[in-house]
C-alpha cells in the first residue's frame, strides 16, 4: 500500500479468474479451422449460414454439424472506431470495431479492422482476414484489413 | 502430397481480470496503519458497544458513524469459531495443502475475522480451541494483514460454546 496522504492508504488490486472454457464439437472446428487458416461457419436447414457457428439453430433448435468454408472476405455492416484503446483491447493504436458479414455467410460477426486512418472506414467496405504468423487457434489470430490495401 | 495432421482445439483459456486501485478509506487506513505497528485495532459501536473488527466507518447495525476515539486495541488472542480444511489448489493461493482457514473470534471483539491455522496438526483441529497469532519479524510489517503469517495453537483449555456461539 502506498500513502497518498495521512487520511487515506491507496493500493493496486486486482481480481482475476483464469477461466479455461471447453469448447464442444463445433465451436473445436471453429477454433481449429481458424489455426489452420480457414474461416467455418454452421449451415442451418433453410440453407443460411451462421459465422460463428452455433451447435444449435436458434429458431429451430436443431442441432447444427455441417461446417463450410467461409470468408476470408467480407463486408463492413457497421463499425465503430477506438480511438484510444485500453490496455486488454486488441491492438495498441486506433482501430474498429466491425460486424463483418463474410463472403458465403448470412449473419455479421464482430471483429477487428486495422486501418491507421479512421476516414478509410466505411460501411459496405470490403475487408479481408489476415492472419498472425503464427496461428494458435485463437480468435486474436485473424485481423481484418480493407481488401484494396491488400 | 501428405496430409497435414494437427490436433484439435478443444480448451480456449478465458481469463477474466479487472484491475483496481483501491482506496481503503479513513477508516481501514487507520487499521492498516495499526498492523504496521503490530497493533490489532477494532472499533467500538457508540450505541451498543459492540466492538467490530476490523475497524469500520459506520455502524453496519445502527448506521451511526464511529469515530477514530471509539478504536481499541485488541489482543492477538483468541478463539477458534469454525475452520474448514481446505485440499484443492488455488492458483492465487501459494499455501501448501492442506491447509485450515479458520474463523478467529479475538479476545474483546465482537465480530470474526477470516485468518489460517498452523503448527497444528489436521486431527487436532477443533472449534473452541483458544489460538494466538503468528507474526512475521517486525521488520517485514507492512500496512498489511499478511503480518499475521497464521495463528497457532494456545496451550489453553478450550472457550465455552456458549462464548462464541453467536459468531458460528
Amino acid at each position: 500500500m502506498s500513502s497518498t496522504d495521512e487520511s487515506s492508504l491507496t493500493a493496486s488490486h486486482k481480481l482475476e479468474y483464469s477461466y479455461k472454457r471447453s469448447l464442444g464439437p463445433v465451436l473445436s472446428r471453429f477454433f481449429t479451422g481458424i489455426r489452420d487458416r480457414q474461416l467455418l461457419g454452421a449451415k442451418r436447414a433453410d440453407g443460411t449460414v451462421m459465422v460463428p457457428p452455433k451447435e444449435y439453430d436458434p429458431d429451430t433448435a436443431a442441432a447444427l454439424d455441417e461446417l463450410v468454408p467461409v470468408g476470408p472476405g467480407g463486408i463492413v455492416k457497421s463499425w465503430a472506431w477506438v480511438s484510444e484503446p485500453r490496455r486488454q483491447q486488441p491492438k495498441d493504436h486506433p482501430f474498429a470495431y466491425a460486424l463483418i458479414q463474410l463472403d458465403g455467410a448470412d449473419t455479421p460477426f464482430l471483429h477487428v479492422v486495422d486501418t491507421n486512418d479512421e476516414a478509410a472506414m466505411k460501411t459496405g467496405m470490403r475487408v479481408t482476414a489476415t492472419w498472425a504468423d503464427e496461428a494458435t487457434g485463437a480468435i486474436t489470430d485473424i485481423t481484418f484489413v480493407p481488401e484494396d490495401a491488400r | 502430397m501428405s496430409e497435414e495432421v494437427s490436433e484439435p482445439i478443444e480448451v480456449l483459456r478465458l481469463p477474466v481480470e479487472l484491475e483496481y486501485q483501491y482506496t481503503a478509506g479513513k477508516s481501514a487506513s487507520r487499521f492498516l496503519r495499526g498492523l504496521q505497528q503490530g497493533k490489532l485495532l477494532g472499533q467500538r459501536c457508540p450505541v451498543d458497544g459492540r466492538v467490530y473488527f476490523p475497524t469500520r466507518g459506520c455502524c453496519p447495525q445502527h448506521g451511526v458513524p464511529m469515530a477514530e476515539e471509539g478504536s481499541i486495541e485488541l489482543p492477538d488472542v483468541g478463539t477458534l469459531v469454525t475452520y474448514s480444511i481446505v485440499r484443492v489448489p488455488s492458483a492465487n493461493i501459494p499455501l501448501e495443502l492442506p491447509y485450515v482457514t479458520i474463523q478467529v473470534l479475538l479476545d474483546g471483539a465482537d465480530t470474526v475475522m477470516m485468518h489460517v491455522l498452523g503448527e497444528c496438526e489436521l486431527e487436532d483441529v477443533h472449534m473452541g480451541m483458544r489460538l494466538e497469532a503468528k507474526w512475521k519479524p517486525e521488520e517485514e510489517w507492512e500496512t498489511s494483514v499478511g503480518n499475521i503469517l497464521y495463528f497457532v495453537p494456545l496451550d489453553e483449555p478450550d472457550a465455552p460454546y456458549e462464548s462464541y456461539k453467536e459468531h458460528i
